[in-house]
């Protein structure tokens, strides 16, 4: 097997494994029961996204991929930031 | 050179930060990334953060190597339990621990930690009284989480950031 | 120097990094269906955000710095960023689930600190 067989069969592997993850992230996110219960599974949502676009980056060789997760990173820390202040307060901006 | 650099180790990290962001080392870089350095951090002055000294660059190695064993031994522990491969009763709880740290940066370093080792949850802190309450996923003992905390934890990082 | 170039031994080594990265990735995510409690849940998804995240982040440098032919530690920034954000997040998370329960008298309530 030459190495690029490897790298395309087993990253895609791992990149699949990371789409499932986000799928039963998207499921808590779905069936809650609770509000904090959703905001996590958003919060693992993200994540694992990220994780799954650095991987795809890797596949294809692009160096673009890394901008994108970076960014995937900040807006998920952000959004939950903001989610979990309105559970507590009720409000965002105060 | 307080004048100059008053804040040492926020320059160097914006300074490998910008050289990390421009990877291949050209003098180009390497130029603008000390320019940035020693610039930003005088900007930073405005702000007046408080500055952190480290005391024990030894005990932060030391503590930095510990914490990486447990964040993997945890982190496979964890695993297990969610797997279900952990045979006998799991329970889970909550722990008060009262600490003696009080250095901002000290206690912040802490909630990297717990966190950075799954199983431990940070929940709560006063720093009024200095309780933290965490949650255990894998209770066994009360008093043997303080412990743990206290010993592998809190003790070298007082060392470190002692005023 | 591209893929195509590549030793076998090395692909295997990145690919044998991101397959258990990803499996710890997806350990924490499967925890988040298979726990019972909100508070047994949180602790699961620490485990992609730590060594789930730090082995794909190797993979992916390595990966680079070979086919580079230089040292890449791009990719280390997002790790750095991880480990300093999750502990917010969760935290702040964990705080607001522990406010609502105390208000609403839950029995699985944290205790007051």
């Amino acid at each position: 097997m030459s190495a690029t067989t490897v790298l395309d069969w087993g990253l895609g592997f791992a990149q699949g494994m990371l789409v499932l993850a986000m799928a039963l992230a998207a499921w808590r996110m779905l069936r809650g029961p609770r509000a904090q219960d959703r905001i996590l599974g958003l919060d693992t949502l993200y994540l694992n996204g990220m994780l799954a676009v650095v991987v795809h980056g890797m596949r294809t060789g692009s160096g673009l991929y890394f901008e994108a997760a970076l960014i995937l990173g900040m807006i998920g820390f952000t959004a939950t930031v903001a989610l979990a202040k309105f559970l507590m307060q009720g409000e965002v901006i105060q | 050179m307080r004048r100059l650099l008053p804040y040492p180790i926020l320059s160097a990290c914006l300074a490998s930060t910008w050289l990390l962001l421009n990877a291949p080392l050209s003098p180009g870089n390497v130029l603008l990334a000390l320019s940035i350095g020693l610039t930003v951090p005088t900007v930073m002055l405005a702000l007046r953060p408080q500055a952190v000294r480290v005391h024990a660059p030894g005990t932060l190695a030391r503590l930095a190597v510990i914490v990486l064993y447990d964040m993997v031994r945890s982190n496979i522990d964890v695993a297990r339990i969610i797997l279900g491969l952990r045979r006998g009763e799991r329970r889970t709880g909550f722990v008060t621990i009262p600490l003696d740290l009080r250095e901002p940066f000290g206690i912040a370093i802490l909630s990297i930690i717990l966190t950075g080792t799954p199983g431990t949850l940070w929940v709560q802190y006063d720093s009024n009284t200095g309780c933290l309450l965490i949650h255990v996923l894998d209770y066994t003992d009360g008093e043997e989480w303080v412990r743990r905390v206290k010993d592998r934890y809190e003790r070298p990082l007082m060392q470190i950031f002692a005023p | 120097m591209n893929s195509t170039e590549l030793p076998v031994w090395a692909a295997w080594l990145v690919v044998v990094f991101a397959i258990v990265g990803a499996g710890f990735s997806l350990t924490g995510a499967f925890g988040l269906i298979r726990l019972r409690t909100f508070y047994e849940r949180v602790h699961a998804p620490t485990l992609g955000a730590t060594l789930g995240m730090a082995l794909i982040l190797m993979s992916s440098m390595l990966l680079l710095s070979l086919i580079e032919g230089r040292l890449v530690l791009r990719d280390a920034l997002i790790g750095v960023f991880l480990t300093v954000t999750t502990p917010v997040t969760l935290l702040l998370l964990a705080r607001a689930a522990a406010q609502r329960d105390r208000h609403e008298g839950n029995p699985d309530a944290p205790p007051d600190v």
